[in-house]
């Protein structure tokens, strides 16, 4: 049960953005511009960053709903998500995406554990200062997204093939404009 | 130095949003709402909140600039935000302000670290839905905030007359978008 009364039967994220629509707006069109808006990284490698962040923070239901839009923009499976959280650098991800990889799991632990040599080694791949930039304040929005879901304590449905099936529904309605209630 | 290219001389997120104002918009816009939109906790409370979990954090700039917006705020009760950044007890602090703070800090750990019985606490204290909530999403958002700042090594001013200046105008003309630097 959440730690607070939040309206019923809405998964994760949802509960407190129905409470308080008055942060939830920004908090998701900061959602959209990072994850969804053009950019040189794919959405599907955005999906990625923000996935393998929640892994890291154990937070269920962050991991489970990014980590479904990663495997349906990139057209892989759950098994290979799962690998890339688990050892990212065993995967066949580019040396670009595996560098700000690096960069985002040093986010996760404190903004001081990103060192000059992880922004030097994401250069030297063809990393831009845009997509450094990026991949450090995904991460550093999803160590927020994930407190705010698990310090309200909200509840997540268990069986991952409910993210799964649908990823294709939440990739099409985007961050903005779309209902809490469905 | 930063790790990316910003704007000289300007500092810590500051200098960031100028660098990506697209995202820099919306993140203004959040500070905005939550520390002084609509709330039961005051606007002196709130930036307490974000300085003691940038504290925590080891940020520097966000801690020096919202203690100096939060000695601003609570005008002749300013000493207790020292008390809280340094940890040291102050009998000035409500009971549900200390459990409150106390949230915020398992929040900066992880969700997860927040119990029920923290969340008891700061009922018997006198907290509402609401109280938490903000709480929660203030500690969430710093945990944002802080590795955004650092992160990307942003510039860290030393000087304190620095923070204080940052301290009046947030104090007096809250988040407002900085704009582009002209050449």
């Amino acid at each position: 049960m959440a730690h607070i009364t939040l309206p019923e039967g809405l998964p994760g994220i949802r509960g407190p953005m129905a409470l308080r629509p008055e942060t939830a707006k920004h908090l998701n069109e900061l959602a959209e511009v990072l994850l969804r808006s053009d950019n040189s990284l794919t959405r599907g490698e955005r999906e990625l960053i923000a996935t393998f962040v929640s892994s890291l923070n154990d937070c269920f239901f962050c991991q489970n709903a990014h980590g479904g839009l990663a495997q349906h923009y990139l057209q892989c499976d759950m098994p290979y998500i799962d690998q890339v959280k688990s050892d990212f650098q065993s995967t066949n991800l580019s040396p670009k995406l595996k560098a700000l990889l690096s960069i985002a799991g040093s986010v996760q632990k404190g903004g001081k554990h990103v060192t000059p040599e992880q922004i030097e080694r994401a250069r030297d791949v063809g990393a831009t200062d845009l997509e450094i930039h990026d991949t450090v304040l995904i991460a550093a929005a999803f160590c927020m997204f994930n407190r705010y879901v698990d310090g309200l304590g909200t509840w997540a449905p268990q069986d991952r093939n409910i993210y799964i099936e649908r990823a294709k529904w939440r990739a099409d309605e985007g961050y903005v404009n779309f209902d809490l209630y469905k | 130095m930063a790790h990316i290219d910003v704007p000289g001389g300007v500092p810590g997120i500051r200098s960031l949003v100028m660098f990506r104002p697209e995202t820099g918009q919306h993140l203004y816009a959040l500070a905005q709402v939550l520390l002084r939109g609509d709330s039961p906790l005051t606007p002196a409370e709130r930036e307490l909140i974000a300085a003691h979990v940038s504290a925590r954090n080891n940020c520097t700039f966000c801690r020096d600039s919202h203690a100096a917006a939060a000695r601003e705020l609570f005008e002749e009760n300013r000493a207790l935000v020292d008390c809280v950044i340094h940890n040291v007890h102050s009998g000035a602090l409500s009971l549900k302000l200390k459990s409150l703070l106390n949230i915020a800090g398992k929040v900066q750990l992880n969700g997860k670290e927040v119990k029920q019985e923290d969340i008891d606490e700061a009922r018997r204290n006198g907290a509402a839905d609401r109280d938490i909530h903000d709480t929660v999403l203030i500690a969430a958002t710093f945990s944002m905030f802080n590795r955004y700042v650092d992160g990307l090594g942003s510039l860290t001013p030393t000087d304190p007359e620095a923070y204080a200046e940052m301290g009046r105008r947030l104090a007096t003309k809250g988040y407002s978008l900085p704009q582009p630097v002209k050449d």
